[in-house]
């Protein structure tokens, strides 16, 4: 299989900073925002470079959403950024009324996803943001999977017209997609071709779901492996054409099994080509305190994990 | 009736508003009498509305109609026409979207949309949803309101990007009293006066009553002029919001107070469902529709001036 390097680790809320700069210096309608967060967030570039730009709003996260509307009104493309849990169930009906029916172009960014926040546990981490987010009509979801892919996304978003909800995460993980590489809202990335099974993996898993695939490779298993980096939109092309020939189908995401990218495959399938599929996810859990690594195996988010999704689908094809 | 609208029409069209600020314009007996006949008017179009589909919400659409008339026909600077940026002229946010039914007869007869289309309010497939909405492209309507307590912050983020783009023009909301009991309007009301936003200026519909009942008794709201003077902003009363000339005085006093380092508020004192003896000085006709013999006596109340839709 093709060879997946890891330039170096790094933390994907750091390509979200990376990001950020560089549109604070080529977009001057690009504001940003933040509930007290933005060293955890990464934008003190943007910030320092862009101090009439920012608008720190201090803790009050319903209020950042209200006034991230209310700034397009005038033509700002407004980042509003926080942790994901305050990002999204925090401010559930803002974002619904304020942001999504009123059709605003905020982009909504979110740090600390997932159960990877670690140590401050399951009030911090949030495991349901994919599903309330891609709940909302004409929401687009992105969950991209390393340092290079969250700097593009950002660049990419700031382009888009419409809602956006960009999730991202706290740990520093392999970075491995190429540094220029463009991102397209809604376009899968076929990461590496096989015949046995399709691993759809976003966020996180997507790096696991490479050394997964190595592995399997050893066992004898094709294993073809898709970034899904935009949930909503679903590439559903990209699915059914992998699945169509492979038969069998794994998902795997930093997420409830409720709700996420597993379900929405799942209804693409049942709808089109019903496939057995094995879900990697957590399955209707909070979280809890730990270190990244600890909380990825106790919960069943690794490369292992995926490896025997994989066995187990492959038995029921 | 078409030629009553086109009448009405060329009124507006003759009619000189959009003072630039710090200049007041002086009122004249006929252009207080002119005012008065939109009042009675888009007081008789809320009753209709409401009674047709035997829904919607009468009681604060009437006790704001006098501001909301000032608003439009006297005090916003605005622009031909409607685009979202609303670059270049002052904006309005409604932040309690229930009373969308005076907020829309306001909207149509300045212009915004035919009158005629205040007959599908409420109805399937209408632009004129329950509450205000961008969602079907009605002209007017910024944002989404219904679920409470938002507009605030709304209407901070759009008076921001005024700041930001050198546009000198205000920004307006409406809030009912009973909405500052959602928590976001005190976020909102912290960080305007923390940051200066001057170029807002926030109504409340003090008219003490909501849905359950009176304000004092659902949940008490205190001393409101000392509530939001304590946050830091200037706050100034409107002792009688169904009194046009008064509101007409407190919104341009308003006005003069923008600019100066400080958010802007009006506790402006109205009776719900005023314009309908019946229905005032109870929360009874909060949501609740006049039956047919209910709106002869009201519409009774309220004699045609403009020419219904």
């Amino acid at each position: 299989m093709k060879k997946y390097i890891d330039q170096g680790k790094n933390d994907t809320r750091s390509g979200y900073g990376a990001g950020m700069t560089e549109l604070g210096r080529s977009n001057p309608n690009v504001v940003a925002l933040c509930a007290d967060l933005v060293g955890s967030l990464k934008i003190e570039t943007f910030i320092a470079e862009n101090p009439d730009r920012f608008f720190q709003i201090g803790i009050a996260e319903a209020n950042m959403m209200g006034i991230a509307a209310g700034l397009t009104i005038g033509g700002k493309i407004p980042f509003a950024s926080t942790f994901a849990n305050f990002a999204t169930g925090r401010v559930y009906d803002q974002i619904r009324q304020s942001i999504a029916y009123s059709g605003k172009n905020v982009k909504i960014c979110a740090s600390h996803a997932g159960i990877t926040l670690g140590e401050d546990g399951a009030t911090h981490q949030i495991l349901e943001d994919i599903g309330l987010m891609k709940m909302l009509p004409g929401m687009t979801v992105i969950n991209p999977c390393d340092y290079n892919q969250t700097k593009a996304a950002t660049l990419a978003i700031a382009d888009y017209n419409g809602p956006v909800y960009l999730r991202f995460g706290r740990p520093k993980v392999a970075n491995f997609t190429p540094a220029d590489q463009k991102f397209e809202i809604g376009k899968a990335l076929l990461l590496n071709e096989g015949t046995d099974v399709t691993i759809l993996a976003t966020g996180h898993l997507v790096w696991q779901a490479l050394i997964a695939a190595e592995n399997l490779e050893n066992q004898g298993i094709s294993a073809e492996v898709i970034n899904i980096h935009t949930i909503k939109p679903l590439d559903e092309e990209a699915v059914l054409k992998s699945v169509k020939k492979t038969g069998c189908v794994v998902s795997a995401e930093e997420h409830n099994y409720l709700g996420g990218l597993g379900e929405s495959i799942a209804r693409t399938l049942a709808s089109n080509y019903p496939t057995p599929q094995e879900f990697v996810a957590t399955k209707d859990t909070f979280g809890e305190s730990g270190t990244p690594d600890q909380l990825m195996d106790k919960y069943g988010l690794n490369n292992k994990a995926i490896e025997e999704a994989v066995l187990k689908v492959l038995k029921r094809k | 009736m078409s030629q009553l609208i086109k009448y009405y029409n060329y009124r507006l069209d003759t009619q000189k508003i959009a003072p630039t600020f710090g200049i007041i314009k002086k009122m004249t007996m006929s252009d207080i009498k002119a005012l008065e006949d939109i009042v009675v008017q888009t007081r008789r179009d809320i009753l209709r509305m409401v009674h047709k589909v035997n829904s919607g919400h009468p009681g604060g659409s009437l006790g704001c109609t006098e501001f909301f008339v000032s608003l439009y026909h006297e005090i916003m600077e605005l622009k031909e026409g409607f685009d979202m940026d609303g670059a270049g002229e002052d904006l309005f946010f409604l932040s309690n979207g229930h009373i969308s039914p005076v907020f829309y007869s306001v909207l149509a007869r300045k212009g915004y949309f035919p009158v005629e289309e205040l007959n599908t309010f409420r109805l399937i497939d209408s632009r004129l949803q329950g509450h205000p909405t961008t969602h079907e492209g009605l002209p007017g309507v910024r944002v989404a309101s219904g679920s409470l307590g938002q507009g605030m912050s709304v209407a901070i983020g759009a008076a921001l990007a005024k700041k930001l783009n050198g546009d000198g023009h205000l920004v307006y909301s409406l809030h009912g009293d009973g909405e500052l009991q959602e928590g976001q309007n005190w976020e909102a009301i912290m960080y305007a006066a923390g940051n200066k936003v001057d170029n807002l200026i926030s109504t409340i519909d003090r008219n003490g009553q909501q849905i359950d009942g009176p304000t004092a008794e659902v949940l008490p709201l205190g001393n409101l002029n000392e509530k939001f003077t304590a946050f830091g902003w200037d706050v100034l009363e409107i002792q009688d919001g169904n009194n046009l000339e008064e509101v007409i005085d407190g919104l341009q006093e308003a006005k003069k107070r923008t600019g100066k380092g400080k958010p802007v508020c009006i506790i402006m004192n109205t009776i719900m469902g005023h314009g309908v003896d019946f229905m005032m000085h109870t929360h009874a006709w909060h949501g609740k529709a006049p039956n047919d013999d209910q709106l002869e006596t009201a519409l009774a109340q309220n004699p045609e001036t403009l020419g219904d839709y």
